[in-house]
């Protein structure tokens, strides 16, 4: 279909999501990972300040290179590998038809009250 | 006992602007909030970053809205405890609360406004398995008395604002030794404090490790020794009498989760005829709460608060007719 692309999503416990995302609608891979209520947090709302929404990227659907304010925020984030990208950062498009990411574990969730 | 006619919890702009809207009805708020200063979200993530969708204002910095807002409810002279988690709440048998902060701090009111936003913020603490065994051991995530550390051994971590700045801060007559510790050779902070911290290092004030990370730590009761990771290098041991990882602040729902209110996808369910959750006197407003359509924008928060205040004025003055009134023909009659 024109502008929607299939995206795959494995969530944290290891279960695979295939979302379509449509690429008309100024979508980045946090807020796609949202609106499908799948578990990021997206803090910040998508200013890559929080770095809630890391994803691993596990195919060459999309670059790994990253913008400079996302770079500056993974070097303070916690289980980063050399696939990891910022989701707010990525940016649907058609050419990401196919793309395979895993969520980042997410450290910051414990209760301390 | 801080008493008041509603209780707010959480100073961002949406409990900001609760103040104005109860001080139209002629009630007066008290505003609690768990960091040291005003603002919420808009001054703990964003404060140099504008905002596009608050009425008139084609673009404000979220710092801005701040401070345009305690200008605009100055009049209604609200009231704060700062630095400060609202932790327990208690209802009294003529039907009001008394809130308890973790310090202690009693306040009571017939009405709870929970502006809490994503929640309390919280620091974000490093993956180490053993971390926690040292905290207030060694380790500190916040400083609250920089005292604390003179003549002492400290390593920082991270490379934002607050790493940088306690960095130049502790190296200038403070601490005996700072060691800085950041995983690239870039720092996330103002241009300004980077090129600081670089001629501090330079001239041997501070140490810098870049590219590097503490991965390990140890010691019998306190921590002791720190290992530090380099890229491309043997690992590193330093002797520390304190290890300060600061990696900024995140929110938690926090202890309101335990307040006895529906709560559904980390959010306080309410009505939205007047934004009250299922514990009568009990009001949940702004991003903290969720109600079928809820768009978790300042501008809806704004409206939430100005209906939640109409509910909260028939609390107080169960006897009294309330009308709109407005400001064009009143103009503000604030508190002495």
């Amino acid at each position: 279909m024109e502008n929607i692309i299939t995206v795959t999503v494995i969530d944290r416990e290891g279960v695979e999501h295939k979302l379509e995302a449509p690429t008309d609608m100024n979508m980045n891979m946090m807020e796609l990972c949202k609106s499908y209520e799948l578990p990021v947090k997206g803090t910040c709302g998508g200013m890559a300040m929080c770095a809630s929404c890391q994803m691993y990227i596990e195919n060459d659907k999309v670059t790994l290179e990253r913008n400079d304010d996302e770079q500056l925020m993974l070097d303070e984030a916690w289980n980063v590998e050399d696939n990891s990208r910022l989701g707010c950062q990525i940016h649907l498009s058609n050419d990401m038809d196919g793309l395979v990411v895993r969520l980042a574990p997410e450290v910051d969730d414990e209760d301390d009250w | 006992m801080i008493e008041t006619d509603i209780l707010i919890i959480g100073a961002g702009p949406v409990g900001l602007f609760t103040v104005f809207e109860a001080g139209l009805l002629k009630l007066k708020c008290h505003l609690i909030d768990s960091l040291p200063q005003i603002g919420g979200q808009c001054s703990e993530i964003y404060p140099k970053k504008p905002i596009y969708d608050i009425p008139a204002y084609p673009s404000i910095l979220a710092g801005d809205l701040s401070d345009k807002l305690m200008e605009q409810i100055a009049p209604f002279k609200p009231t704060f405890t700062l630095g400060e988690t609202a932790v327990s709440i208690e209802e009294t048998d003529d039907n009001q609360f008394i809130v308890t902060t973790n310090k202690g701090t009693k306040h009571k009111a017939p009405n709870i406004a929970i502006a809490g936003g994503l929640g309390v913020f919280t620091p974000r603490k490093p993956p180490i398995p053993t971390i926690k065994q040292y905290e207030d051991k060694g380790i500190d995530y916040i400083i609250k008395d920089p005292e604390k550390f003179r003549d002492k051994k400290v390593v920082i971590s991270g490379g934002g604002d607050s790493a940088l700045d306690w960095a130049i801060f502790l190296a200038e007559g403070v601490a005996k030794e700072v060691t800085l510790v950041h995983r690239s050779k870039r720092f996330r902070g103002h241009l300004d404090s980077v090129q600081k911290i670089m001629d501090m290092a330079s001239e041997g004030k501070v140490k810098l490790m870049t590219d590097s990370e503490v991965f390990e730590l140890e010691g019998a009761s306190n921590l002791e020794t720190i290992n530090v990771k380099t890229k491309d290098e043997e690992n590193t041991t330093i002797n520390v009498d304190y290890w300060l990882p600061l990696f900024g602040l995140t929110p938690k729902l926090g202890p309101i989760a335990k307040w006895g209110l529906e709560i559904e996808k980390n959010a306080i369910k309410v009505d939205t005829f007047d934004y009250s959750t299922n514990r009568e006197g009990i009001y949940a407003i702004g991003d903290v709460n969720i109600y079928p359509g809820k768009l978790k924008l300042i501008l809806c928060g704004f409206h939430e608060a100005t209906l939640m205040v109409q509910s909260a004025f028939k609390r107080v003055h169960p006897d009294k007719n309330n009308v709109l009134k407005y400001t064009t023909v009143n103009g503000i009659n604030g508190f002495d």
